[in-house]
């Protein structure tokens, strides 16, 4: 499976490390709301299909990566840097799952 | 600011440094190994917005003006300057005392200098199959069009995590953490015996 890093270009999957599912969004840090952490903590939508995916480029640039990835046939649909999350900007797997 | 007084730089090669020619050299060796020992190994990097400048400073400290792009770099032979990931540089200069020439040019607000002279090591690979052996360290790209002159490279081999320039057309700079730098060394050499290698 290749990540094509939009910095380093495509690269083999040994140089990433997962970093968990994109389409959580964690709380503020003073928030009471224990439902909005036990969504945080908990739930996932585990769709077979494209999934928002945080990837870090670990053996390479180090950069933190949001990756749209079909889960059925691990196609890599989309990369970009992961700052500002995958809620900010156009999201190919938005209301999929 | 006093010169720091660092005590003097020891090669974590020594013990496995054997220099002439090794391996399957009958017809001629075809890759060249060595330790450039650079005197100041830098790294730089410029908060979110703030590379520009963070270059317009490298290029007034060492003349090294570097091109556009992800990975761009430039090797002047005695200096070298490469980007590794989005707004951070390696700088790379023969002599000692780098590190104090950026000294208050870098402002907390532009960004970080992180002095790495004493914990990185660089190999030089050149020679006619250096693209060879590195293709068998590395899954990446080597040929000239996709790796071109002057550009650097972050990657890995075994989980021991490289910088690489392309110093020449057949000439590769691989900078590697002191503390794996002699295994990696000897990898190197296993992998180059095959093609007949020089130790310098």
């Amino acid at each position: 499976m290749l990540i094509t890093c939009p910095y380093c270009g495509p690269r083999d999957v040994i140089e990433f490390t997962y970093q968990g599912d994109g389409n959580r969004e964690r709380p503020q840090p003073a928030s009471q709301d224990l439902d909005a952490w036990n969504a945080y903590v908990y739930d996932r939508l585990n769709p077979a299909g494209d999934h928002n995916e945080i990837w870090q480029h670990s053996g390479g640039c180090r950069a933190h990566l949001r990756v749209v990835r079909n889960t059925i046939t691990h196609e890599i649909l989309s990369t970009a840097f992961a700052r500002g999350g995958h809620k900010s900007t156009e999201n190919r797997a938005e209301g999929r799952s | 600011m006093a010169e720091p007084h660092l005590p003097e730089r020891q090669s974590p090669l020594e013990p496995e440094h054997h220099p002439g020619s090794h391996g399957n050299f009958e017809h001629g060796v075809d890759v060249i190994l060595s330790e450039t020992r650079a005197g100041s190994i830098l790294q730089l990097a410029a908060w979110p917005g703030e590379e520009k400048r963070l270059i317009e400073i490298i290029r007034k400290v060492t003349g090294l003006a570097l091109p556009d792009g992800a990975g761009g770099g430039v090797n002047s032979g005695a200096r070298a300057v490469f980007g590794f990931a989005p707004g951070k540089f390696t700088v790379v200069d023969e002599a000692e005392g780098l590190a104090q020439a950026f000294a208050g040019s870098i402002t907390p607000a532009i960004g970080t200098l992180t002095d790495l002279s004493h914990g990185r090591t660089a190999i030089r690979i050149a020679g006619p199959k250096a693209e060879w052996v590195m293709a068998k360290f590395f899954a990446i790209d080597f040929a000239l069009p996709a790796f071109p002159l002057g550009a650097g490279r972050s990657t890995n081999h075994h989980d021991i995590f490289a910088q690489i320039q392309r110093s020449g057309a057949d000439q590769f700079d691989i900078y590697v953490f002191r503390s794996f730098a002699r295994s990696f060394w000897k990898a190197l050499c296993h992998a180059s015996e095959e093609v007949g290698y020089e130790v310098q």
